[in-house]
């Protein structure tokens, strides 16, 4: 449907895909064993649960540790630094445009994988929801040593309140995420790329000043690929 | 090519890390070792029984003529010298708590109060008297009788001392040969001694309220030869524990709780303190039982251990849950009845009124410091609401206080509508109402001999008495789950208030906001989904 010609570009890379999708089973783990606990359904038993819950809770802290490392070192921060420029085409295109078969005002391209809603929801998963959610389930799950941590002022209601409140923005997240993965070119394309690590886009899209990597490090290999 | 070996490999690696979480996971480790309290417990209890280094029939002070009871505790106290000057300073003596104050002292010989037989009347109360360790139902005015507690043989003793004194004092040889008969039946029963078993003990403790399993639920004369299954500690076929072992006793002071005094103010185990009581579950198994990496270590600070390892209690016989003195009275044909119902016990009799049994108790929890505050007969009332008698102490913000099981019983009985006290009638004997059904006169004595004033109006009020359930103690694979508690909305703790619990509480305004946020979204991706497909369509007709 597309007039324009379509490129293979590799756009992500082995341990991004290896962390998304390593994300993906931790956060669903955490989703299905964090409703359990708090009583939505009985899948596997409270205790059950509840030890999965802690062990993966943990195993995502170090992960994300990692994850941190990796997006310093590589300067992949820049990718989630936000912007309102085009903010606003992004948002109209997925409200209208997208019905009418326009194409997509920000284009993936290497170097700009995000576009600005993109760097907005997840620089908020990254930078907010997560952490919060990570230091809320580090208190609650050390509520046993807050007195001797001379936490005492703490309270499980408003600790387990914030939890909670991030579990759901965290669901939220997970099906408009999903959902948007089918609107690439064609339905399973996103998350193909995410799987393979390459992503069809299309040709001869250039990248604006204001998305380009400051240090010019990502501008050299789009240059390379767009000659 | 390329492209779908690395699909498959990370389809696996994805499978894989998955694994890796399944498998840490309780449920498929094989062999685990057992928890470090039960091992320690069990170390403390590998020497068994007590061994005794004395064979009491070959002492000759027992080899006497008995003709009383009285005698052979003085046989006993010769040796004992102590024994006797001991006991009399224990509350199994005394009736009387020693830290209760001296103007509304509690205890049976006090002003505490039962919603059983409800008060000993100072002790002059000769059917309660039967549980009173003398020779006697005279209360403390006979010697004590030292085999209530440590004799190893069951004698009816009023009646064969009877016959040793009929057959001694007969003219016919035969007779007197019967005495012989009869006095070496008396001398092997004062010889049989040992340390109290769960008969010894039994005796009282299971009867109490006059009855098996009136009271407390968790100790019924089915705990006389238990099975592991209803008892760990005290099965037969588990640690046969006779009550001392967990009670145990210093100069025939016997650990335990008395009245507002708890059990021990301590939790030390026997590592921490080698001559401390083993009174606490702790003694032995430690405030650190479970397994290292263990929730259930994290609960013991708030959460007795009796609430998850006695589940429920009146396992095998059923306990009385409810006695409702203002029915009694009633007459059939000018003569007092009695009703059975389910479990074979009474549901009414005249002379007590409306009972009832349940069997397979849950208990219902409360925070418990170790104390239960009492009302006595010398306490006002509120008669507006149902009387506490006996009611646990302690709350969230109590650092002593830990949540604990306890067998409610509820009843109605009579007070004193002017004075606003509970009253106090006598029961047994010519004068009591169990003879006269009258409780204007019943109530009066009771009063007389307590010394307290009667106003002569009497109404009836609901009144609640607890027990702290801690025997019957179930076999670790019938402790309670996490989700008996940690649930909606038939939480065990569903009364306990004031604190999150995961499981059982939620702030209902982020759960209605984050639902209404999730299935927002969720219409929207599907309205968007379907305006997609339908401006697909309409292209393609393009």
């Amino acid at each position: 449907m597309h007039s324009t010609k379509m490129v293979t570009t590799y756009l992500y890379t082995r341990y991004e895909r290896f962390w998304h999708w390593l994300q993906m089973v931790l956060i669903l783990l955490l989703l299905i064993t964090g409703f359990e606990i708090h009583g939505l359904y009985s899948l596997m038993g409270f205790e059950q649960a509840v030890n999965i819950h802690n062990f993966v809770g943990i195993t995502w802290l170090v992960a994300f540790a990692f994850f941190v490392f990796w997006v310093f070192t590589t300067g992949e921060w820049r990718q989630y630094v936000p912007t309102t420029k085009k903010l606003f085409s992004v948002v109209r295109y997925y409200s209208f445009g997208i019905f009418k078969g326009e194409s997509h005002p920000v284009p993936k391209r290497k170097g700009a994988k995000h576009n600005p809603l993109q760097r907005l929801t997840y620089l908020s998963l990254a930078a907010m929801l997560l952490p919060i959610q990570m230091i809320t389930g580090i208190f609650y799950w050390t509520y046993n040593s807050w007195e001797s941590w001379g936490l005492g002022f703490l309270s499980l209601n408003v600790v387990a309140l914030i939890h909670m409140a991030g579990a759901f923005f965290i669901l939220t997240f997970v099906i408009v995420h999903v959902y948007m993965t089918t609107t690439g070119h064609s339905i399973f394309a996103h998350i193909k790329a995410m799987i393979t690590g390459w992503e069809e886009i299309e040709e001869g899209v250039k990248i604006e000043d204001w998305e380009k990597a400051p240090a010019g490090r990502f501008s050299e290999t789009v240059s390379a690929e767009k000659g | 090519m390329r492209l779908k070996l690395t699909h498959t490999r990370y389809v696996l690696f994805v499978l894989w890390i998955c694994l890796l979480f399944v498998a840490p996971t309780p449920s498929f480790a094989k062999q685990k070792p057992e928890a470090p309290g039960l091992e320690l417990a069990r170390q403390a209890v590998k020497t068994g029984k007590k061994p005794t280094t004395a064979d009491h029939s070959q002492f000759k002070a027992l080899q006497q003529s008995f003709t009383s009871g009285p005698e052979i505790s003085k046989a006993c106290i010769s040796c004992h010298t102590k024994a006797a000057e001991q006991l009399k300073e224990t509350l199994h003596w005394t009736w009387l708590d020693p830290n209760s104050p001296k103007d509304n002292v509690k205890g049976k010989a006090g002003y505490s109060l039962n919603n059983f037989c409800i008060s000993a009347n100072g002790m002059h109360d000769h059917h309660c008297n039967e549980c009173h360790i003398g020779w006697n139902t005279e209360g403390k005015k006979t010697e004590i009788d030292c085999l209530r507690c440590h004799g190893q043989k069951k004698i009816n003793w009023e009646e064969v001392f009877e016959d040793y004194r009929y057959f001694t004092e007969s003219e016919d040889p035969e007779e007197n040969a019967l005495a012989k008969d009869a006095q070496a039946e008396i001398q092997e029963a004062a010889q049989s001694v040992g340390y109290p078993t769960r008969t010894n003990c039994g005796s009282c403790h299971f009867f109490g309220g006059g009855g098996d399993g009136v009271k407390h639920g968790d100790l019924d004369s089915s705990l006389i030869n238990p099975n592991r299954e209803l008892d760990v500690h005290m099965g037969y076929d588990g640690q046969d524990f006779d009550c001392v072992r967990c009670h145990t006793t210093v100069a025939h002071k016997v650990a335990g709780r008395i009245y507002g005094t708890p059990a021990s103010d301590t939790r030390q185990s026997l590592l921490e303190h080698d001559l401390e009581a083993k009174i606490m579950c702790e003694s032995c198994h430690s405030d650190n039982p479970h397994h290292s990496n263990s929730k259930m270590n994290d609960h013991t600070d708030k959460v007795a251990c009796q609430s998850c390892h006695v589940p429920e209690f009146a396992k095998v016989l059923p306990v009385q849950v409810w006695w409702d003195w203002s029915q009694a009275g009633k007459k059939k044909d000018g003569k007092p009845y009695d009703v059975k119902g389910p479990f074979d016990k009474p549901v009414y009799q005249s002379g007590r009124g409306e009972t009832k049994w349940e069997k397979n108790v849950i208990p219902k929890y409360f925070w418990f410091n170790g104390s239960i505050q009492g009302v006595t007969a010398k306490d006002i009332i509120d008669p507006s609401k149902p009387v506490k008698l006996a009611w646990p102490v302690g709350d969230r913000s109590d650092k002593n206080a830990r949540i604990f099981p306890f067998h409610v019983h509820q009843g109605k009985q009579p007070y004193d509508i002017e004075n606003k006290t509970m009253a106090a009638p006598l029961l047994s004997g010519e004068h009591g109402y169990w003879a006269t059904f009258d409780w204007q006169d019943s109530i009066q004595r009771g009063a007389d001999y307590l010394n307290l004033p009667f106003s002569g109006k009497i109404g009836f009020v609901e009144t609640g008495y607890v027990f702290p359930s801690t025997h019957m103690v179930a076999p670790k694979e019938e402790a309670l789950e996490c989700n008996q508690c940690h649930t909606r909305p038939e939480s065990r703790l569903a009364n306990l208030t004031g604190f999150y619990m995961p499981g059982r509480d939620r702030v209902n305004v982020v759960d209605i906001a984050g639902w209404v946020i999730v299935l927002c979204s969720f219409g929207g991706i599907v309205l968007h989904a379907l305006g997609r497909i339908f401006a697909n369509g309409r292209k393609r007709e393009e």
